[in-house]
């Protein structure tokens, strides 16, 4: 591993995965979604995961999450892990507010508590007085803020993204970029963000982990020394972008966008 | 970076309009149940009319309405209405207790779902009148009997809606719940249940169309002396050829149904609209 964070001898990896493999299956429909992964994160580090679509980006998160055990390898994870989805997965019988907050009551945060916490969480998304509204009535980018505002009321130190800005419009996700940013590096957050654009990849990610698939795999990590807030349309970005994409299909993977 | 940019898409969010908006809204629930009133009424009318049958078999609408609004002010009518509706809420409630542990276990624990799971759809099929036999044999000609019939009508429907609900929610729910940390109990409280409301009310919805309908079939079949009920009516007026009140009581009988009904489908229909999904005409 040759991350800035893991040259520094202080600092403990938050997360480390090594050895990890996924064997979904037996026999004939024997898969290997995932196959000896290992990955260290560190502190308040920002990693991207890039790779097609059945690469075993999914189930890696799945297995950070504890959602599903590793068939082998081991993972170490030192905090709260906090999951945010493709589609934001808020209630429709909760508004905003009691969305975010049946997180904080789920970890049995005491009631007279949780109001004042909520309001503040929907302050850090930028939804100060949006509430009282049902997901139906909120944006698709609306309603991703309040997902995000529930995983911080997780009071988790990692944050996993599954592809949360696949679904938006182009000037939506530009401006969830910033506030992703803006929110996970004021709250000191570790995050694993899962995505299929290899821009958005470069721009949000201190470091950039391609993915290969069948079997899953990693094929190659790069640091990227940019200054944040970076521009998505950037040149800078662009020249990587193409770069670390020929360096995906030259594995032969070639369906990333 | 801040929510206005976005504000203009659901800055005037609809929140139902008060005053002349729910004027607007009781008119247009109205006029389409006055309209089929008047289309039965004159439907009716045109029969008598054709002297198909005659009067004091088939009366015209208005000596029925006549008879409806003498009976009315008795005070036998309103006996008899009361222990009918008594024995419909309370058999309801039974049904709903029993249907909705007997649909939640059943979801839940799947030996039991694999052995019961056909079980109770195959007795949401069977006519209810075909258990008044047993009834009789088992309770007599009381009370009891006209109950077991009313539960075993409805609570089949009620637990299918429980069964159904919980199916269909979405099992990124229950990953939510898991990221979330709940625990079975909250799971099952804050998630599964809230989200399974809508087939829920559905199963009460028809559960109150199979107890209402045991209920009448009960109460021609199971006449307690000196108490009067809608039911007991019917026979009695078809006993002594009174036409008119005969037709009178079935008006009584189709009205409450459907006003009781009516409770389910709003309360149906502000849930769904609650919940952002699509509500039809």
């Amino acid at each position: 591993m040759t991350t800035a964070e893991a040259a520094d001898a202080n600092t403990i990896p938050i997360l480390e995965a090594v050895g990890l493999t996924k064997v979904f299956g037996t026999g004939d429909d024997r898969t290997v979604a995932l196959q000896d992964v290992s990955l260290d994160v560190a502190p308040g580090e920002f990693v991207t995961v890039v790779g097609a679509s059945g690469c075993g980006k999914s189930t890696l998160l799945n297995l950070i999450a504890g959602l599903d055990q590793p068939s082998a390898g081991t993972l170490t994870v030192r905090g709260n892990v906090a999951l945010m989805f493709q589609d934001a997965t808020l209630l429709p019988w909760l508004t905003a507010a009691e969305n975010v907050e049946l997180a904080l009551k789920l970890r049995h945060v005491p009631k007279a508590e949780r109001r004042a916490r909520t309001a503040e969480l929907l302050g850090i998304v930028q939804l100060d007085g949006w509430g009282s509204h049902r997901p139906h009535e909120l944006s698709g980018g609306m309603r991703q803020r309040v997902a995000l505002a529930r995983c911080l009321a997780q009071d988790a130190q990692i944050l996993l993204m599954d592809e949360p800005l696949g679904a938006l419009d182009a000037m939506t996700r530009d401006h969830l970029h910033d506030e992703i940013e803006t929110v996970v590096r004021d709250q000191g957050l570790a995050v694993v963000f899962v995505t299929h654009n290899m821009r958005e990849a470069i721009r949000l990610g201190d470091r950039v982990v391609l993915m290969g698939s069948h079997p899953g795999r990693i094929l190659h990590e790069e640091l990227i020394p940019l200054p944040h807030p970076r521009v998505m349309d950037s040149p800078e970005i662009a020249t990587r972008a193409a770069d670390l994409t020929r360096r995906l299909k030259s594995q032969g993977h070639a369906h990333v966008g | 970076m801040s929510a206005d940019v976005l504000t203009p898409v659901v800055d005037d969010t609809p929140a139902a309009p008060p005053g002349a908006g729910r004027a607007r809204l009781i008119y247009g629930w109205l006029w389409p149940k006055a309209l089929a009133i008047v289309l039965v009424l004159a439907f009716w009318q045109v029969i008598v009319w054709s002297g198909w049958r005659p009067t004091y078999v088939l009366p015209a609408p208005a000596e029925t309405l006549q008879t409806l609004g003498g009976m009315l002010g008795t005070e036998r009518f309103w006996s008899a209405i009361t222990t009918t509706l008594t024995r419909a809420v309370i058999g309801f409630a039974l049904a709903l207790v029993i249907g909705t542990t007997i649909g939640v276990l059943v979801a839940r624990i799947r030996p039991l779902r694999l052995a019961v799971g056909s079980l109770i759809t195959g007795l949401q099929t069977m006519p209810s009148i075909a258990w008044f036999p047993l009834a009789i044999l088992l309770f007599g000609l009381d009370e009891q009997a006209i109950m077991f019939v009313v539960v075993l009508g409805a609570a089949p429907s009620i637990a299918n809606g429980v069964i159904s609900g919980i199916d269909h929610v979405p099992p990124a729910f229950t990953r939510l719940g898991r990221v979330l940390g709940a625990s079975p109990v909250s799971l099952y409280r804050d998630i599964v249940l809230p989200a399974a409301m809508p087939g829920y009310v559905a199963g009460l919805t028809q559960g109150w169309a199979f107890a209402w309908r045991s209920l009448m079939a009960g109460e021609l079949l199971v006449i307690i002396a000196e108490k009067p009920s809608l039911g007991a009516q019917l026979e009695f007026a078809r006993q002594f050829s009174k036409a008119p009140q005969l037709l009178a009581t079935m008006l009584v009988i189709l009205i409450l149904g459907m006003l009781v009904d009516g409770l389910f489908s709003s309360y149906s229909r502000r849930l769904r609209r609650r919940r952002g999904l699509d509500v039809g005409v």
